[in-house]
């Protein structure tokens, strides 16, 4: 390495010499091997150059020796030219690398989320306690019929396509096993079928262990085809094609062979240490017709009974994209924000390409809505839904469900350290190796869960019942419950709100 | 066997009778019903006339039988069975199969066997009696693509861009192939004893079910073409 390469560790490792008791906690639980045990000094001591901020070492040490700064060793400041940048410049020079990141997107972008107001009732018309009073936020996701028919008897025809029930308008998006661990998805699969909503397959198959959360489950079927067969196909309470994805719109997948490894590879279908490929497009959808012949052969191969999803990242058209779907025949369509979180990604994609889900979302249902196809597809909406808050205006704005998959990794421990792409991750998530993952204990991961979600139900009642709202299905689309602060006129009218205070 | 007179019958109602008769299933006056045989297992499905795309996608070991032509995306994440086209293919056969076999005793369009894998003992074998267009076998992770080129006269059998992405499994032409060009990570050599070997059970199966020349085909040199690495881009990235 030339000395042009060297690049300053971005974090300091600071021990408190007179808390630490050299017990090597920190050396056994950092798999980056930051931390080692000095003989002869009877000390512990760090090499920085390898922490990744992951805060394992500091939620473990008994002694609350550690902490992890930011290093204040800097270049000099350049308001065009950030430290990032400067860094991102020699890797490349060093190595002529695409710069791979994890995570979503870090970049300070607008986050409309925390533009927009929820309302309140207030004297005129009265709020709603939910502890008192019944509140619904049971969710059906799939076509609605657009009127009433009746039968030749004059009753009312009642069969409806097939949907997907939930408990509340919130579902775990996908995350592949072999990107993230088979605890990481035990946690997700118990939690899902403890509160009645579904958590997703990802690409990468579907392991034997987890047909039994069949019915709270949605299997992927993506442009590599992972894992999929007819008994996969007919596992799960809904199909979903991923035809993009928030954090890297555009391109395909590519989980290395390194972590293709035991059950990752019997559970994709390929060989141990092959490169898992999932192609940028679908090699045999040029058109929606071509769309439309994928979603009616999985609806053919599994006899009509499933709901199908069609997932794409929010690009820049994405209203025309969401209405050729609608089209399709599909019954859902999920979008997924450039917020999204991802196992790897390329940096410059993840930070540059895609758009909001805000804007997304606004667009599609006001599109649909202007159609008037609006029923013939669910919106469910991903890419940074952070909180309750975040759902019930997601709601407001047309969205029937959402994804959410990054809280739910912080519910299971990671500290979004945005290294997954590593395979070392320390909190046993994004990781195959065997001593890491079984840091993460799924009876615990899963009731976390369950704990996170229990608690955004709540919120998202509470919510409702300020406005005098008492279901979901009351609140969608409802944007008079919705104003903006801080947006220009083009951003109010795409969002379909007014400003705060009109 | 029911015989199922496919005329006037759209893809749904045609796929409802299919599921819904006992035993093999012989369709006759098919004429573009698509997704036929879809997902189906331990069935024989005999089809005169034409059938639509998507013909026996995610094919579960059922066994399938065009009399004519077939169009596109035949074998669709296949997991088993077998097809057996009479005549040639549209685009993208065999798409991401990884199990099963497929013989088309025709050529095929673009796209054919794009993304095939295999996993332990499920090694899908496809086998083209004539000619292919472009990106054939491209992002091929496993399995035994055949192209025979039967008919070709001296063009080039298949069309351009073969094997790019290759990352597994393997590839047979007919000729010397010096006239196609292929991508930097594959290898492409004279085929030898042990593949000639292997081939002669293919080209075996191939002739039984089209009546062919079993030697005469394998008279001529074969080319094999094998991915240099099955991880491609494990240099291409650097951790940022």
């Amino acid at each position: 390495m030339s000395a042009v390469d060297f690049i300053f560790p971005e974090f300091e490792v600071v021990r408190n010499s007179d808390r630490c008791i050299a017990c090597r906690v920190c050396e056994r639980q950092c798999s980056n091997k930051v931390h080692s045990y000095n003989e002869e000094r009877g000390a512990m001591l760090s090499d920085e150059t390898k922490c990744v901020n992951c805060q394992r070492c500091v939620s473990l040490c008994p002694t609350r020796a550690l902490k992890i700064v930011k290093s204040d060793c800097a270049f000099r400041e350049n308001a065009n030219w950030q430290p990032d940048t400067i860094k991102q410049v020699y890797r490349q020079a060093s190595s002529g690398g695409v710069l791979l990141s994890a995570m979503g997107n870090p970049k300070p972008q607008p986050v409309y989320w925390d533009r927009i107001l929820i309302n309140a009732s207030q004297v005129t018309n009265p709020s709603i306690d939910p502890l008192r009073e019944p509140m619904e936020t049971r969710v059906f996701l799939g076509k609605k019929p657009s009127r009433a028919e009746r039968g030749p008897d004059g009753k009312l025809k009642t069969e409806l396509s097939p949907q997907i029930d939930l408990s509340m308008p919130v579902m775990f998006s996908a995350m592949s096993y072999g990107s993230i661990s088979y605890n990481a998805h035990a946690s997700l699969a118990r939690a899902a079928e403890a509160l009645g909503i579904c958590y997703n397959t990802g690409e990468g198959g579907l392991h034997e262990d987890f047909y039994r959360y069949g019915k709270n489950t949605i299997v992927q079927v993506a442009s590599g085809r992972f894992g999929v067969h007819k008994d996969y196909l007919e596992a799960g309470a809904a199909i979903e094609i991923k035809m993009g994805q928030g954090a890297k719109p555009g391109i395909g997948g590519h989980l290395p062979g390194t972590k293709i490894v035991g059950d990752v590879s019997r559970t994709r279908m390929i060989p141990e240490g092959s490169d898992a490929i999932s192609p940028a497009p679908h090699h045999d959808i040029y058109s929606i017709e071509d769309l439309r012949q994928l979603v009616y052969s999985l609806k053919e191969a599994t006899a009509y009974k499933k709901p199908v999803i069609v997932k794409v990242a929010a690009v820049h058209n994405i209203a025309a994209i969401a209405s050729g779907i609608a089209r399709s025949g599909a019954d859902i369509i999920a979008i997924d924000g450039y917020r999204g979180g991802t196992g790897a990604a390329p940096t410059l994609i993840r930070e540059n390409v895609g758009i909001p889900i805000e804007l997304a979302l606004a667009a599609v249902d006001q599109r649909l809505r202007d159609e008037g196809i609006r029923g013939n597809v669910s919106l469910v909406v991903g890419g940074s839904i952070r909180s309750a808050a975040d759902v019930v205006k997601a709601i407001a704005l047309g969205a029937d469900a959402c994804y959410v998959a990054t809280a739910a990794l912080l519910a299971l421990g990671c500290h979004l350290c945005r290294t997954c792409n590593t395979g070392n991750c320390n909190w046993g998530i994004a990781t195959q190796r065997p001593e890491l993952v079984k840091r993460l204990n799924p009876d615990i991961g899963s009731e976390r869960l369950i704990n996170l979600m229990t608690a955004w139900r709540h919120e998202i009642m509470e919510l409702m019942g300020g406005m005098g709202i008492n279901s979901i299905e009351a609140l969608k689309g409802n944007r008079m419950m919705l104003r903006g602060v801080g947006l220009n006129e083009k951003e109010l009218g795409i969002l379909g709100i007014s400003h705060a205070g009109e | 066997m029911t015989v199922l007179d496919a005329n006037g019958l759209d893809f749904r109602a045609l796929g409802e009778r299919v599921r819904a008769a006992e035993g093999d299933v012989e369709i006759t006056n098919c004429c573009g019903q698509r997704f036929i045989g879809a997902g189906m297992s331990a069935k024989s499905i005999e089809i005169g006339g034409i059938p639509g795309n998507a013909l026996g996608a995610y094919l579960d070991g059922a066994e399938i039988t065009v009399r004519g032509n077939a169009q596109d995306a035949v074998g669709d994440t296949m997991n088993g069975g077998r097809i057996v086209i009479h005549g040639s293919v549209g685009d993208a056969v065999g798409y991401a199969m990884r199990g099963g076999s497929i013989f088309v005793r025709g050529n095929a369009g673009y796209r054919a066997g794009i993304h095939m894998k295999e996993y332990k003992d499920k090694v899908p074998l496809m086998v083209i009696g004539g000619c292919t267009g472009s990106f054939l076998g491209e992002y091929q992770a496993g399995g035994v693509i055949v192209v025979l080129g039967l008919g070709a006269n001296g063009r080039r059998i298949v069309g351009n861009f073969s094997c790019t992405g290759m990352h597994g499994g393997k590839l047979f032409l007919r000729g010397d192939g010096r006239d196609v060009l292929f991508p930097a990570q594959v290898t492409a050599r004279p085929a030898e004893e042990d593949d000639l070997a292997e081939l002669r059970k293919y080209v075996g199966e191939y002739c039984e079910l089209f009546g062919a020349d079993a030697e005469e085909i394998l008279a001529s040199p074969f080319t094999v073409v094998t991915p240099d690495s099955k991880n491609p881009y494990k240099r291409m990235y650097v951790s940022n």
